[in-house]
Formats: structure tokens, sequence, C-alpha cells
């Protein structure tokens, strides 16, 4: 029950704020979000094993297909829950209510987003689980139309016909596995023991294949994605980096992997290279980048593109690797982002070229946001290096030239981010800046949680690294 | 079979109402009369009752047809009564003759002797061809009506030359006499037979618009009143559906060989050309009367399909989009009404002036384009899952690429109603009567309620 609750406390909350206005909407999100977060923690408290469906809920909804509403968490799916609830509070906490017109708009589609991907999270059942990752993409549509920058409409259709097309694509991948199952029945264990040919498998493997790397995005299916960023309101932006996109990882574990192994077999080698291709593409792109949201939309493509060839490398670090680094990149990635937002914010700029010695006068955001970016590069003692060379030594383990390859990328994310502090927060001071603020108390609590967090994991991942060490090991057995 | 008897009887006396001057009444008596053919109906169901020497078989494929017809009718007429509200002393005609228009939708869904699917057609056709002429002092709505009518004329020519040849090659108009004498005549099909069920082929997709025979849909759809337009795209393609499929999976299930291939090439071609030509629309009506050929497209799947599955799937899928077309249509109605034209444009801003027309519209579009929970979804769903059932893999891939086009458009109009007003609409807002204001809410209801729950229409046969 713990599961619904779960899902339906974000629903309920965005209904009841509908008549709110202003900053009371944004406060009432907040406390919900932090509600939800508090049941969470509560649940994390009665999980015992993580290898196993805890909180299982299962009723029959379309009986005649065999359809049920089956949600239930396993430790993988517990730690997206955990990365979702944890995040969507900063994200609301981070917006400015009185920028947006219809605020209670805009924060009962958040928490209706949450609910959504919650659900894509936690569903055991194929059917419900595409009705959910459907469900996800009307509300940050909505948040993208309404609330997006200049170019928005023509970079909202190009970002939902992308991501509707695979899925699309992916519903009849699904189909085809419900019919070639034992039982006309979509509950996942069923749909895991479908009896493929390998040309069936094949087509099923590429058609919910190609869902996932749109939504990851994993190159050549990631031209949606710089634009999108750029585009969307900050705490968009947010959504779609730090969980959206997680989706795509999740969806990979649970919903594909498992059900096509030949075909994983055959292609791992390809796409491993696509996504390596796509790591060094991206870092490519990033270096000439000047305006933030751009150069961080590309650098979240380059980190999420090894997170996939760490995920296919078939090896028991690499796996979980993946996994753990799913939970790291959405912090810092959030992080990364409230950054730039501040700086957007104080100086209407996001081009490096005229920003600069904000250091001067901002230095405690300076030391915070340095931090951030130290995750980001993968430095010792922050999350992102535990996750970074777990899959640098699961790609090393299945091909060497491949984790040389993929190993340059840590240079170059080294070489775009620092320049990309050196520019915008070093330096001499820009005019146009000249009297950035320090960071104000709530702009404090915002931001030294993340900076904690991605210490804190840094030093002692083991909390994260156990939910789902025992899902990846198993993961290999079969 | 009551409700062929009730609404005819109602017909008549909603055009007395004309005479004895209640033409306010008119409305309401017609809606009574819905309201009782659709009780006789649902009371008909699990009866499956042989009338008239087996002329109609009143079976629960029927009731369901007759009672989706009967729904949708329904809230057409709520549409009208607000519509024609300043109309001239001639509306209860019309409400006489839509309800006529249904009595023949009602004989084509449920005949089970060719001659009565011709009669049903022509019953259904003629007060048409009247309707659609029905603003008499506009140019469009005389050109739609004349155009309708020659078509009309053509299929029904076809139609009924089909049936004869039919009639020579098994002796027999009823459905499954023929059936029979098909299966008789084992393998060997006679050329007669074969170029008669081509003939009945060519006659229906006239009257369904599929491509290449929907090139008079867009203009009588345009020219049309707009409240006929989407009596046509609803009633009058759910009923063509219901007949076509009764006749195909009835008695020429076993001659697949002789049509299947066709059938297949003209369902591509109407997926295709309906949403090809649909992204260069410019008004709404238009845009709406393309994207409807492409629904017709994914309601050829079924007859392709012709198992039990199938048969749920279009009364489903016939029963979303029907809902669907009208939810869209209401808002259509609406907003033409008040800014004097129905172009794209013209829907500039309507999701922040006016925020219940807005996100209503929106919920209809998503349901056409697909999006769940929505019932449109669930009906692109049951007809790809009935399709790969029997290994169509070529036309479902086929479908879902135009269900990716068709998504486009409409993502479009979505985008155009949460833009920002323009400065020259933005004092136009759109204030909407109460009785579009429940076609709107209960169809949207609809949609949402039997997209999540299903489960009783895709299990009714």
């Amino acid at each position: 029950m713990v599961t619904v609750l779960l899902l339906l406390l974000p629903v309920a909350g965005a209904l009841l704020l509908l008549p709110l206005k202003g900053e009371k909407a944004k406060q009432f999100a907040l406390i919900t979000a932090l509600i939800q977060l508090l049941v969470t923690a509560y649940a994390w408290s009665g999980i015992t094993d993580y290898s196993k469906v805890n909180f299982l809920f299962d009723a029959s909804w379309i009986p005649s297909m065999g359809v049920h509403f089956k949600v239930g968490m396993d430790g993988l799916s517990f730690m997206l829950v955990l990365l979702t609830n944890l995040l969507v509070p900063f994200i609301i906490a981070s917006t400015q209510s009185e920028k947006f017109k219809k605020a209670s708009s805009f924060y009962a589609l958040i928490l209706l987003m949450q609910s959504a991907m919650l659900g894509v999270f936690t569903a055991l059942d194929g059917f419900a689980f595409y009705i959910f990752w459907e469900l996800a993409l009307i509300p940050i549509f909505f948040i993208l139309l309404i609330w997006g920058g200049e170019n928005r409409v023509k970079v909202t259709t190009k970002f939902f016909i992308y991501t509707i097309a695979g899925s699309i694509f992916m519903l009849i991948g699904l189909i085809t596995l419900y019919l070639n199952a034992p039982e006309r029945s979509w509950d996942i264990a069923n749909l895991y023991q479908a009896n493929l040919d390998a040309d069936t498998q094949c087509m099923v493997f590429w058609f919910i294949f190609l869902a996932f790397a749109i939504k990851i995005p994993i190159f050549p299916f990631h031209t949606w994605q710089p634009s999108t960023y750029t585009q969307a309101p900050a705490a968009g932006t947010m959504v779609l980096s730090g969980i959206m996109l997680k989706m795509g990882i999740y969806s990979l574990f649970r919903w594909l992997l498992p059900v096509a192994p030949q075909a994983v077999a055959d292609y791992s080698q390809l796409i491993m290279i696509l996504a390596i291709v796509g790591v060094i593409y991206a870092s490519w792109i990033a270096m000439q980048q000047r305006d933030l949201k751009t150069l961080l939309a590309y650098s979240s493509m380059a980190h999420v593109g090894l997170i996939a060839a760490g995920a296919f490398s078939g090896q028991l670090i690499g796996i979980q690797g993946a996994m753990y680094q799913m939970f790291s990149h959405g912090i810092i990635v959030v992080g990364l982002f409230i950054g730039v937002d501040i700086i957007e914010r104080r100086t209407n700029l996001r081009d490096i070229t005229l920003l600069g010695g904000i250091r001067n006068t901002a230095p405690w955001f300076s030391a915070f946001f340095l931090i951030i970016v130290l995750g980001s590069i993968a430095l010792p003692i922050t999350s992102g290096f535990v996750g970074e060379i777990m899959l640098l030594l699961g790609i090393f383990l299945h091909n060497q030239w491949m984790a040389a390859v993929a190993g340059v990328s840590v240079i170059l994310g080294a070489v775009y981010m620092l320049r990309m502090y050196q520019k915008a927060i070093l330096g001499p001071e820009n005019e146009t800046n000249g009297s950035f603020k320090d960071l104000t108390t709530s702009e404090m609590l915002l931001i030294v949680p993340i900076v904690l967090l991605i210490l804190g994991l840094g030093v002692y991942p083991k909390p994260i690294l156990d939910l789902t060490e025992s899902i990846a090991t198993n993961f290999l057995i079969k | 079979m009551k409700a062929i008897i009730a609404l005819s009887i109602v017909g008549i006396a909603t055009l007395f109402t004309g005479v004895f001057n209640m033409k306010n009444r008119a409305v309401w008596v017609a809606i009574t009369g819905l309201f009782v053919a659709l009780t006789f109906t649902v009371q008909d169901w699990n009866t499956s009752v042989r009338y008239f020497s087996d002329m109609i078989y009143f079976n629960n494929y029927a009731v369901a047809f007759t009672s989706i017809i009967i729904v949708i009718t329904g809230l057409i007429l709520l549409l009208c009564s607000d519509h024609y509200r300043t109309a001239n002393n001639t509306i209860a005609d019309i409400y006489g003759l839509i309800l006529f228009a249904v009595v023949g939708a009602i004989i084509m869904v449920s005949y089970q002797n060719l001659a009565m699917l011709f009669l049903g057609i022509e019953i259904l056709s003629i007060p048409l061809y009247i309707l659609a002429g029905s603003n008499r002092n506009d140019l469009s709505s005389n050109e739609a009506s004349l155009k309708y009518f020659l078509m009309g004329a053509f299929a029904s020519g076809f139609l009924l030359f089909g049936i004869a040849l039919v009639f020579g090659a098994t002796n027999s108009f009823n459905l499954d006499e023929i059936h029979a004498a098909i299966v008789h005549n084992g393998g060997t099909i006679s050329p007669m037979l074969s170029i008669g069920v081509l003939l009945i082929l060519v006659g229906f997709l006239f009257k369904v618009s599929a491509a290449p025979f929907h090139f008079w849909a867009p203009d009588v759809y345009e020219g049309s009143p707009t409240v006929i337009t989407a009596f046509m795209a609803t009633v009058v393609k759910t009923a063509g559906f219901a007949a076509f499929f009764r006749l195909f999976s009835g008695s020429f299930l076993e001659i697949e060989s002789v049509w299947f291939n066709i059938l297949w090439v003209v369902t591509v071609l109407t997926l295709s050309v309906g949403n090809l030509t649909a992204l260069f629309q410019k008004g709404m009506k238009r845009l709406l009367a393309y994207s409807s050929i492409s629904h017709a497209g994914f309601l050829m799947l079924a007859l392709l399909v012709l198992s039990d599955k199938a048969t749920n799937a279009l009364i489903y899928y016939s029963a979303a989009y029907g809902l669907s077309t009208i939810c869209a249509f209401a808002v259509l109605l609406a907003v033409k009404e008040k800014r004097g034209n129905d172009s794209i444009e013209s829907f500039k801003g309507l999701g922040k002036e006016n925020p219940f027309l807005g996100f209503f519209f929106t919920i209809a579009l998503l349901s056409l384009a697909g999006i769940p929970p929505l019932a449109g979804f669930f009906g692109k769903y049951y007809m790809f899952a009935s399709a790969l059932e029997v290994n169509l893999k070529v036309i479902v891939i086929i479908a879902v690429i135009n269900a990716i086009i068709g998504i486009y458009y409409y993502l479009r109009v979505i985008n155009i109603i949460w833009s920002s007003p323009d400065e020259s609409t933005a004092d136009h807002t759109i204030q909407i009567g109460f009785t579009y204001k429940t076609v709107i809410f209960v169809s949207a209801l609809l949609i949402i309620l039997i997209g999540i729950l299903p489960e009783f229409l895709i299990t009714l046969i």
C-alpha cells in the first residue's frame, strides 16, 4: 500500500493546490513533496530484502486482457523512487513562484509528473508501465509549452514527437512480447518468459530500445535534447535531466535486457559503440559551447552515454556502476542547473564569455558551485567518482579499447567543465554582473544539502550501492 | 428493432411540432425519443431476435452499435439546440431528418438481408443530402449537398450492381445463405461473385470515404453546417463501418483472396492520404475532415483482421472516435460562433482566455491523437493488438507511422491553443451556453472514463 500512497500523494497535492495562488501554491507543493519524502524514508526503513519486491499492490484492471495494476518496489525501483522524491522538493524550492503566470498549474503539473514517473519506476505490469511512461510526458509537455523560452513551440513539438514516436514503437514491441508470452497476461514475470524466435526477438529489441534510446538519449537519437534543455524553464530542465532520463536507463534494466537476451548479446557491442561515440561527440560539442544550459545539456548527454555503455557491458561492476551513477548523476545535474539558475536570475545571462568575476563578490556560491562541478568531473571523494570509476571498470572488463576511448571523456569533461567555471565564475569582473550577490539563506538551504549529498555519497556510497547490489547480481545469473 | 419503430414515430412527431408552432420544444421531443429508443435497444441485449422473415437480425453486435449511434446522436442534438436557436422555422425538419437518418443507420447495423442494407443506406443518405444543404443561403452548403448527392448516387449504383451480381452467383440476399452458398462451392469462386464482391467493396469504400474514393469528403464536410458535419463524421461513419464489417465477416470471410489485397492497399492509402493532407490544412473543420479519413484507415484494420477481437476493437474505436470527435466539434462550434471563422489561427490563446474550452479541447485532441490514458489510445492499442495477433505486422507499422504523423498535427493545434492570445482576438472572450458545456463535459468525461476502464466495452461481443 505504501507504493500506492506514494503514487497518489502527489496527485492529491496537485488537485488541492489548484485553487491556490502564487507563493501559497509553491509552499503547498513543497510541503506535499516533503511529506512524500518522509513517506519514502518510512518506506526505506520498512524494506528488509532489496532483492525482492516490497510493498506489492496488485489489483485487476482490465481482466479480459490480463492487465493488472501491479506496483511494487525492489531495490532498484526503490533507489529511483528515492531519487525522484529526493529531487522534487529541491526542484520545487528552486523555483520563483512570482515568475510564473498561473503558478498553481505549474506546481500541479510538476507533482503530476512526479506521480507518473514514480509509476514508471514501480510498475510491474507491462501495460501499466506503458501508460505511466506516456503519462509522464503530458505534464512536461505543457510545462515546456507554457513556461518555456522564446523558441518553445518548435522545440516542444520536436521533443514530443521524438519521444512519442519511440513510445509507440515500444508499444508494438510490448504487444508482440505479450502475444508470445505463455499466458495472456501483462504481468512482468509472464512477459519475461515470452518465447521469441530470433527475428521476433530482434524486432522486439529494437522497437523497445528505440523508446529508451530516445529518452536517455543515446547517440544518434539525441537531437531533441540540447534545445529542449535550453528552452525549458529551469525546473523543467531539472526534471528532465535529473529524473526523466533515468526512466530510460531504469527501463533498460527492467523491460529490455531481460526479455530479449539473445538480441542483447548480438547487439550490445553495437550499442556500446554508439553510446561511447555519443560520449565523445557530446563532450566535444560541450567544449565549444558558450551557453551554460546548452553546455550542461551536452555534458549530461556525455555522462548518460557512459551509463548506457556500462549497462550493456555485461559486467557486474559495470551494471552496478550504471545503477549507482543514475542516482549520483541525478543529484549532480540538478545541483548544476540550480547553480546556473541562480546565475541567470542575478545577471539575466547564460553566456560564459559575458560572465566572470562572480568569485569576487560571491565566495560562498562559487565554492559550493565548484564542488558540484567537481562532482560532475568525477573527482575522488565526490559521488560522481564512485559511479564513473565503476562504469569505466565495467567497460574495461568488456573491452579495453572501448574503455580507453570512454576514459578520454573524463579528461574532456574536466576540460569543458573547468573552462566553464573559469570563464563564468573566476577571472576579472565583467561590467554586466558587477554586483553579483552571494547566496541568500533560502538558496543556502537549497544548495548545501546537495553539496553534502555529493560529498557524503562520494565518501560513503554503501547505502545506495546496497540497494541495487543483489539486483545487479541476480541480473547476471539470469 | 423497437428502436427503429420508436424513432420513426418520434421523427414524424418532431415534424409536427413545426406545424403546431412548438419548434422550441422540437429538440426535447427528439431527445426523449432517442432516450426511449435507447431503453428499447438495451432491453434487446442478449435476445438476438430475427424480424420480418430474417430481414433484420438484432444480435448483440447490432445492439452495441445502435447504442453508440443513439448516444452520439443525442449529443449532437443537444449541440443543434444551441446552434440553431436563432435559426429559421425549418428547425423541426432538421431534427426530424436527423432522426430518420438514425433509423437508416440502425437498419445498417442490424440488417441480415442485402435488400435491407440498401434500404438502410438510402434511408440514411437521403436525409443527409438535405441536411448537408440546410444552410440554404450559403453557397458552399449547396455545393456540399449536390456533391454529396452525386457521389452518394454513384456509390449506391456500385453497391446495387454488386448486390445484384452476388445474388446472381449465390441465389440469395440473406447473409447466412450467401455464406452457405460460398462455402458450398468450396474453392471455386465464380467471376460473377468476385466482381459482385468488388463492386460492393467499392460502394462501401465510397460511403466510408476511404482513399482513393475520398475526394468528395473534405468539400462536403467543410460546406455542410458544422453540426451536420459532426453527424457525418461520427454516426454515418460508424454505421458505414458496422455495415461493412457485418457483411464481410458474415458472408465473405471465406473468399478473402478476392478482396483482402485490395482492402490492404486501400487501408494503407486511406491512412496515409488522410494524414498527409491533414498536415497542410489551415481550417480546423477541414483538418478534422482529413483526420477523420485517416481514422477510417484505423477502423479498416478491423476489416482486415475480422476476428472476434476485431469486432470489439471496431466497437471500441467507433465509440472512442465518435466521442472525441463530438467533443472537438462542440468546441469548434463555440469558437466559430464567436470568432467568425474556423481557421486554426482563430484558436490562438483559447486555453488562456477560456481554460474550460481549452482544457477539454486538448483532451479531445489528445484522445484523437491516441495519447493514454484517453479512449483514443486504447482504441488504437486494441486495433494494433488484434492486428498483430493475426500477424499483420507490416500494416501495423505503417499505421504506427501514421499515428505519429497524426500526433504531429493535433499537437500543432494544441500548441496554438496554449500560446499567448493575439491582441486582435484578446477581447473576444468566449461565453458558451449551458448545453454546449454539458456536451463538452459529458463527452470528455466519457473519453476519460472508457479510456481508463475499457473492460466493459471490449468484452461486449
